[in-house]
């Protein structure tokens, strides 16, 4: 890792730590939720983005997040931090366990399981619902939302919180992708049978991949659940799958900061669209459908194709 | 699950945040003359209280969110026209909440410190509202749904939530089970959506038609995924002497032609709830079957005969035509079973603002308590639906319920259950609650 990835990466945190005082009250919570999202979309960004593993059911990890959180804190008044806890235990044994099944395939193939395997999980939230309270969801007692003195509803401890786990979650995904295994990750999706050819064994490293990914992406429902206080089933459904690969899309995927830039892009272009008109939807495709155009390679990746060869 | 426990916790590096905004603030107020000052202080007293509607303008409930609108409009156009509210006028903020309720949490955000919006109001769909809720009590933004949901009832929610519009599926349900049991037959299967909306009528359908001396043969799930039902009819039970249906979505019309295809001429008596098909068209192919079966409806969608005058004026100020559609477009069906909630709400918190003398958004937990202390809402121009009981302890209104049979491809009213017969006990006392 380089002092000049350092200084981006630890300046974006700085920059978000100096907005905290500076935004105004609505686009202060819209920043907390956009970095809690970000973070999911940092998790899949590390299986899509640097190994090349096209998941479509990621939902189920920001589910399985979500819920191992909230449903700790619902039934078990189970304080945040350690529910949170539980949340990320939940996301990381389910993508350890979908990862021994679906990596069996590949390409189209694991698309086509990992989507199953996250409709299966979000039927399941439906099926037991006198336990998930079903596609309603729940509200998480606000007597769970507090981390010792501070309260998680609180807009300002939410905003910090948020702004630790995203910083969390970025640093980790520049180490690991500046490390030799990130490395082997970008061999395995530049070329997998190449990689196999120099010894790699791919089967582990790709795993390891998945678990990585699903446990951040986890972290980020588990976070969900106790800053914002609600559990519901629409988090885990196909539509919050094609997001994660949106937002990494649209930032610049396989890069580390492109999750982020590509989930505030999206959150701002719908937010502003819908003052503009009621077909905002309209001119939210359109101007994606021009960035994909005219930046193929996303925000992030079009600044690192024309300005900054080394950007991670 | 409450919120009860008092507030002692704290936020995060909160006092330098608000301190540099304050000091933003001095520097901005230090620039300001005095004239100026004095003429914003006098303007505000005559601003428009804004009322955000969050609106199902995209997603499942899109024809919901259309009609909800043109109701919305209507019921502030009467509003304004009688001189609003406490002497100010009415806007409508409207924002698409996508009927998803990650998008929903976020509206209320932007109602509450861009819009700078006074109450927030409108949601449909239980699982937008129970995920937005927490985020209006964080807020401390007064957030009337017009749901139907037992959400708020059943004391999921916050003090800063009220339903006082529509009544819940819990008391439409306990008045719809005698006369099931008491005209229909004693013997019911069940057919819901295996979902949330159908876990309500399931939970709730038993009991009560027990203790309407009745009981249910048999509970038949549907997944919200499936297509084709047909496999699902050889499971009704030959005894079957009512079945009771509440099948939603986008599959209603297949259901509907597949049951009559399976039971020909001689089928049991069949009650089901409306919202099976609000904005659809009676008349449309397949749904000849219906004929000579029994609905709930929220209000009847159909002009009676003997309609009051002041639900004429609703509809006409709506824009219904006697079918219950656009009088712009025939073929536009309404929503009317649920729609009256949104005119019925606006009128209340007109009533709330006024009863608390409402000023700015710094009386808005007097405007919760001046709600919470209504109890009687008396049927005519500001309710058109019917006189309805308020309890202000549960946040919930309990009203009239309609039962409707299908003649001549039309809804008429055959029975009205006044709200008296519809009230359940107490499960919650939100009053008792901090704000």
């Amino acid at each position: 890792m380089t002092r000049k990835d350092l200084i981006t990466h630890l300046g974006l945190i700085a920059v978000l730590f100096a907005l905290h005082f500076l935004l105004p009250t609505y686009h202060h919570g819209i920043f907390a939720r956009v970095m809690v999202l970000a973070v999911y979309a940092i998790g899949y960004n590390i299986a899509f983005g640097y190994t090349g593993l096209l998941s479509l059911g990621h939902a189920m990890f920001f589910g399985a997040g979500m819920y191992g959180m909230g449903l700790a804190a619902y039934h078990f008044a189970i304080p945040a931090l350690p529910a949170w806890l539980i949340g990320v235990g939940c996301a990381a044994l389910l993508s350890l366990v979908v990862g021994l099944l679906a990596l069996r395939t590949q390409d189209v193939s694991f698309m086509i399981v990992t989507l199953m395997f996250a409709q299966a999980a979000y039927l399941i939230i439906l099926y037991f619902s006198e336990f998930t309270r079903g596609d309603d969801g729940f509200v998480v007692p606000s007597d769970m939302r507090a981390i010792g003195p501070w309260d998680l509803s609180d807009e300002s401890t939410r905003y910090i919180v948020a702004l630790i786990l995203f910083s969390g979650a970025l640093m980790i995904s520049l180490w690991l992708v500046r490390q030799p295994f990130g490395r082997v990750l970008v061999a395995l999706r530049e070329n997998e049978e190449r990689a196999r050819l120099l010894g790699y064994d791919t089967g582990r490293r790709k795993l390891a991949s998945l678990v990585i990914s699903g446990t951040i992406s986890g972290a980020a429902g588990a976070a969900y659940a106790g800053l914002f206080g609600y559990v519901g089933a629409s988090f885990a459904g196909v539509q919050y799958s094609i997001f994660a690969l949106l937002w990494v899309l649209l930032g610049g995927a396989g890069t580390v900061l492109g999750p982020f830039i590509g989930t505030l892009f999206m959150f701002y272009l719908i937010d502003l669209a819908t003052e503009v008109t009621e077909a905002y939807m309209l001119i939210a495709g359109v101007a994606l459908v021009l960035l994909t155009l005219f930046a193929p390679q996303g925000i992030v990746g079009e600044i690192r194709r024309r300005l900054w060869k080394d950007l991670p | 699950m409450t919120e009860t426990s008092s507030k002692t916790k704290t936020g995060l590096i909160s006092p330098t945040r608000r301190g540099a905004l304050k000091t933003l603030a001095a520097g901005a107020g230090a620039a300001a003359t005095m004239p100026l000052w004095a003429r914003y202080s006098s303007a505000q007293s005559s601003a428009p209280i804004k009322i955000g509607f969050g609106k199902h303008a995209t997603g499942i409930g899109a024809a919901y969110g259309r009609w909800y609108e043109r109701t919305s409009v209507a019921a502030l156009a009467k509003i304004n026209a009688e001189g609003g509210i406490n002497g100010r006028p009415v806007e409508l903020v409207t924002e698409d909440d996508g009927t998803d309720p990650r998008r929903a949490a976020e509206v209320l955000e932007k109602f509450a410190s861009q819009s700078e919006c006074d109450v927030a109001f409108g949601t449909l769909f239980s699982h937008v509202v129970v995920g937005a809720a927490p985020r209006a009590a964080e807020l401390k933004l007064p957030y009337f749904v017009v749901s139907e949901g037992h959400h708020v009832a059943s004391g999921m929610l916050n003090r800063w939530t009220l339903q006082p519009g529509i009544t819940d599926v819990k008391s439409q349900i306990s008045a719809m089970a005698p006369f099931l049991t008491d005209v229909l037959g004693k013997k019911v299967t069940m057919i819901f959506p295996d979902y949330a909306f159908g876990y309500d009528h399931r939970d709730n359908l038993a009991p009560a038609i027990e203790a309407a001396g009745g009981e249910v043969v048999a509970k038949i799930a549907i997944p919200p995924t499936e297509t084709s039902f047909t496999k699902y009819f050889p499971k009704i039970p030959r005894d079957t002497e009512v079945i009771y249906h509440v099948m939603i979505g986008p599959g209603v019309l297949t259901f509907v032609k597949e049951m009559g295809e399976f039971f020909g001429p001689s089928r049991p008596e069949l009650f089901g709830f409306i919202d099976s098909l609000e904005a659809t068209d009676l008349s449309s192919p397949g749904l000849e079957f219906l004929e000579g079966t029994y609905f709930w409806e929220g209000m009847p969608r159909y002009l009676q005969d003997d309609t009051p005058d002041y639900v004429k004026a609703y509809r006409d100020a709506v824009g219904l035509d006697a079918n219950g559609a656009s009088t712009a477009d025939a073929s536009d069906v309404s929503t009317s079973a649920h729609m009256f909630g949104c005119w019925e709400t606006l009128h209340i918190i007109k009533a709330g603002m006024e009863a608390s003398g409402y000023q700015s958004t710094a009386d808005r937990q007097k405007l919760i308590e001046a709600v919470e202390a209504m109890t009687m809402f008396e049927a005519g121009p500001d309710h058109p639906q019917g006189t309805k009981m308020f309890n202000g302890k549960t946040h919930q209104v309990f009203g009239p319920q309609y039962i409707s049979k299908v003649e001549g491809g039309k809804l008429s009213v055959v029975k009205t259950v006044p709200y008296e017969e519809t009230l359940y006990d107490d499960e919650v006392d939100y009053t008792s609650m901090s704000f």
